[in-house]
């Protein structure tokens, strides 16, 4: 095995580990950690939009799941 | 008290269902390779699989400031966290095909007993098997121990729930001598996705500078909210759905 083959399949097993067929859950992560970073500076009652954001992530994969 | 308990419960089950699965793998390569290079592949990848956790804990606890550990693992746990639930809502609504530890040994062994065999000494099919199958699963874990352990200043819980699994699933498979296909893996796959999301919500908030009200207690919050929203869930997938049969695939 060559080192850019290895390097290929270990880049594969990191993209299949952490994106795979969810590649929205991944993008959409950072999403909302950038919602958390958004709601930190604001007042305090907003917290509840960061959970409500993580809920309105899983729905919309499970909505593409469920369809595909 | 109540998040150091949750964390290793989480941990615990984390490490179970990846476990079972690789104690699968392991018994097929041992059946059908002979147990002596099988043993030795598991044991070569449980510790480089230790040396990556003794070698990332410590040094990421520190040189990396706490805020932004906790904003990077706790954004990793709940992406892990997501794709867990997600998997175990679809299975639980029949949408997608349950995990089926009888039909992937039986796979294996037919797949590994066409293999040619050597005359005597080390069989190298059934280390690199056994080291695989032993690793990829156990890297989750790895993950999952480092990013809990080290978000909440608990590693050395998170390691222990993580080894005592190990010890419970391989002593009860050694015992029935056999895969462990009776363990609920789906519902512990819930369980263990809604404590990896609340958890990660959790420290990437605290990481972003979010001041949770009840400081540690939220994440009691955080998981009946989100379990809530788990069943919601699967009631309206169910509707309309058809039942997907049992799979041989990948958990």
């Amino acid at each position: 095995m060559t080192v850019a083959a290895a390097l290929r399949a270990f880049g594969r097993f990191w993209w299949d580990f952490l994106i795979g067929d969810t590649p929205e859950l991944a993008g959409g992560t950072l999403v909302v950690i950038v919602i958390a970073w958004a709601i930190a500076h604001g007042p305090g009652a907003l917290v509840v939009c960061f959970p409500a954001a993580v809920v309105v992530l899983l729905a919309a994969s499970l909505w593409r799941g469920r369809r595909g | 008290m109540t998040s150091t308990l949750l964390l290793v419960l989480a941990v615990f089950a984390a490490c179970t269902v990846e476990a079972v699965e690789a104690l699968t793998i392991v018994l097929a390569a041992g059946v059908t390779r002979g147990w002596r290079s099988t043993i030795e592949g598991a044991a070569a990848a449980l510790l480089v699989l230790a040396a990556l956790v003794a070698a990332f804990g410590p040094a990421l606890i520190r040189y990396v400031p706490i805020s932004v550990l906790r904003l990077v693992v706790g954004g990793l746990l709940l992406s892990l966290g997501l794709q867990w639930l997600r998997k175990a809502l679809l299975r639980a609504s029949g949408l997608k095909a349950k995990h089926d530890e009888d039909a992937i040994y039986r796979r294996e062994v037919a797949r590994l007993s066409g293999l040619p065999r050597p005359a005597g000494g080390r069989d190298a099919t059934g280390f690199v098997i056994s080291f695989k199958g032993v690793f990829l699963e156990g890297m989750e874990v790895v993950l999952i121990v480092l990013s809990l352990g080290l978000s909440s200043g608990r590693l050395g819980y998170a390691v222990a729930a993580a080894a005592a699994a190990v010890v419970v699933v391989t002593a009860v498979g050694l015992m029935v001598a056999r895969q462990l296909a009776e363990v609920p893996e789906n519902a512990m796959k819930l369980g263990v996705g809604l404590m990896l999301v609340s958890f990660g919500t959790f420290w990437s908030g605290e990481g972003a500078g979010i001041r949770w009200p009840l400081a540690d207690g939220a994440i009691l919050g955080l998981i009946a909210t989100y379990a809530v929203v788990a069943f919601v869930a699967v009631r309206f997938l169910q509707r309309g759905r058809v039942v997907a049969p049992p799979s041989p695939e990948p958990a």
